[in-house]
């Protein structure tokens, strides 16, 4: 179970990006975050795992203060995290195997980990997942050879071979063709779904939302502004998230 | 500029010629003996073969060596000099270190390194591997600073270590940048070799230092022959290696 609570981000440049957000994220359902460019989705992901330091509030995964850990806790907690990236972010120069496999970093030791010597469990668990994302036998290819929709697949199984508790997604489908949005976002909500693990995903694509949530969650200048189910999502709900004009079926 | 910027400009100039005491009387007679020099110069005499090519060797020796020390002494330097991998703190520590190593010329280093472990190729070695840990490590950390941010994010979210952010976000990253740097280096330092010879420091230089000073001007202008197609050879070696890994 995840639970925000109360979490407040103001960068030094002077923008208030959250303003007390609260939310809890119970099962194992997909949780879609709406809202306009600069609503704080993106730090909101990342409070949750600390990529960005949240000013104020609470963080908890599964009973675990996430705010209160110190570095080492906070990368223990962190392996039970998979994030998935709006431009994919993987290690271009490296294989489609290393990039799988460095979702295991957090589990082995420094040395093994530069000689690339992962336990065979890693490395069977790392062709099994990327099986199930639909690149059997790219496993040798560099990453910097493959699409774009290619690449976000090797994101998510760099996300799923963390085994983790929760995934954390943010915009997985903007750098995307539509065609492809749609397949990737089928594939990030059937693994979760397999998996048994809720997803936080961040996305400016309402009709995807509405198409693959339980839940959505309408951000405005930081605050929640909508908290229900898709068909809840209306005309007056999309006008509080994006405003009169820029209101989107 | 006004007519009293151009007249204190002029005046500067003038207090400089004085006070250097330039005088045309002595660049005359300075091309004069420069004549006779060039006339005892040829033909060069290539005769002392076995001089120049152990010169040559060492010089190539101490350029080698001080490339490998610069380059893995330099990595960790630079990754402590750039600001994007490790806290304020360190990062001041690790400018503060490339500055200082850059900031003496490699022949005031040889001169100091020379009396501190006396004449020969050590203290060439040691020269220039400091020159190479700062410039190497200058160069890598503004390599470093430009990488994308985004796997370096990625690699962190999965909960790995500092070190393994390093191996894995940002070494790939700048390999190409390492080899390339590297063969530079050499290419510089082999030039270098040949001057920090002249103040002690081994290599084809002492030769060379020690041959104007016997006026052999035949035999120096053999060894200065020599050093430009050393030096022009090196050059293409490292241009056709670096356009080859990059």
């Amino acid at each position: 179970m995840l639970e925000v609570d109360g979490l407040e981000k103001t960068y030094p440049t002077g923008d208030h990006a959250l303003r007390g957000v609260s939310f809890r994220i119970e099962g194992r359902d997909a949780v879609f975050v709406i809202g306009p460019s600069g609503a704080g989705k993106s730090t909101l992901l990342r409070c949750v795992n600390r990529l960005v330091e949240p000013d104020r509030g609470v963080v908890r995964l599964d009973g675990t203060d996430i705010t209160a850990l110190d570095a080492r806790g906070l990368r223990m907690a962190r392996r039970r995290m998979g994030m998935i990236f709006q431009e994919f972010n993987l290690v271009e120069r490296l294989t489609v195997m290393e990039n799988v496999l460095s979702g295991r970093l957090g589990y082995v030791g420094l040395w093994p980990a530069w000689r690339r010597r992962f336990p065979p469990d890693d490395i069977e668990a790392a062709y099994r997942t990327l099986a199930r994302v639909g690149l059997e036998g790219f496993e040798n290819k560099r990453a910097d050879e493959l699409s774009g929709g290619q690449r976000q697949r090797v994101g998510i199984a760099r996300a799923l071979v963390q085994r983790p508790q929760i995934l954390l997604v943010d915009e997985p489908t903007s750098s995307l063709d539509p065609r492809t949005s749609e397949t990737v976002m089928a594939l990030i909500t059937g693994l979760a779904a397999e998996d048994g693990i809720p997803a936080l995903v961040n996305i400016h694509d309402v009709p995807l939302a509405r198409a693959f949530a339980k839940r959505i969650i309408g951000l405005a200048a930081g605050r929640i502004v909508f908290d229900g189910p898709p068909p809840a999502l209306d005309q007056a709900a999309l006008t509080k998230i994006y405003g009169a004009s820029e209101a989107r079926a | 500029m006004g007519p009293l910027a151009w007249a204190l400009g002029l005046a500067f100039l003038a207090w400089n010629v004085v006070s250097l005491d330039v005088d045309p009387a002595r660049v005359a007679r300075g091309f004069a003996r420069l004549a006779t020099v060039l006339a005892k110069a040829f033909p060069p005499d290539f005769h002392r073969t076995g001089l120049i090519v152990s010169g040559v060797i060492e010089s190539v020796e101490i350029a080698t060596l001080s490339t490998i020390l610069g380059v893995v002494l330099g990595i960790p330097a630079a990754v402590l000099a750039a600001r994007n991998v490790v806290p304020l703190p360190v990062y001041g520590g690790g400018r503060a270190v490339v500055t200082l190593g850059r900031a003496l010329h490699e022949l005031i280093l040889a001169i100091v390194l020379v009396k501190a472990v006396g004449f020969g190729p050590l203290a060439g070695v040691l020269t220039l591997t400091v020159g190479a840990v700062a410039s190497f490590a200058k160069l890598l950390a503004e390599q470093i600073e430009t990488i994308d941010r985004g796997p370096i994010e990625a690699i962190r979210a999965t909960g790995a270590s500092r070190g393994a952010v390093l191996i894995y976000g940002v070494l790939p990253q700048v390999l190409p940048r390492i080899i390339g740097l590297s063969i530079y280096q050499w290419d510089v330092h082999l030039r270098h070799s040949t001057i920090i010879g002249i103040v002690g420091a081994g290599g084809i230089g002492a030769t060379l230092y020690n041959a104007f000073a016997r006026y052999d001007y035949d035999f120096a202008l053999a060894i200065l022959i020599v050093i430009v197609a050393i030096v022009l050879l090196g050059e293409a070696v490292s241009a056709i290696a670096r356009a080859r890994v990059q």
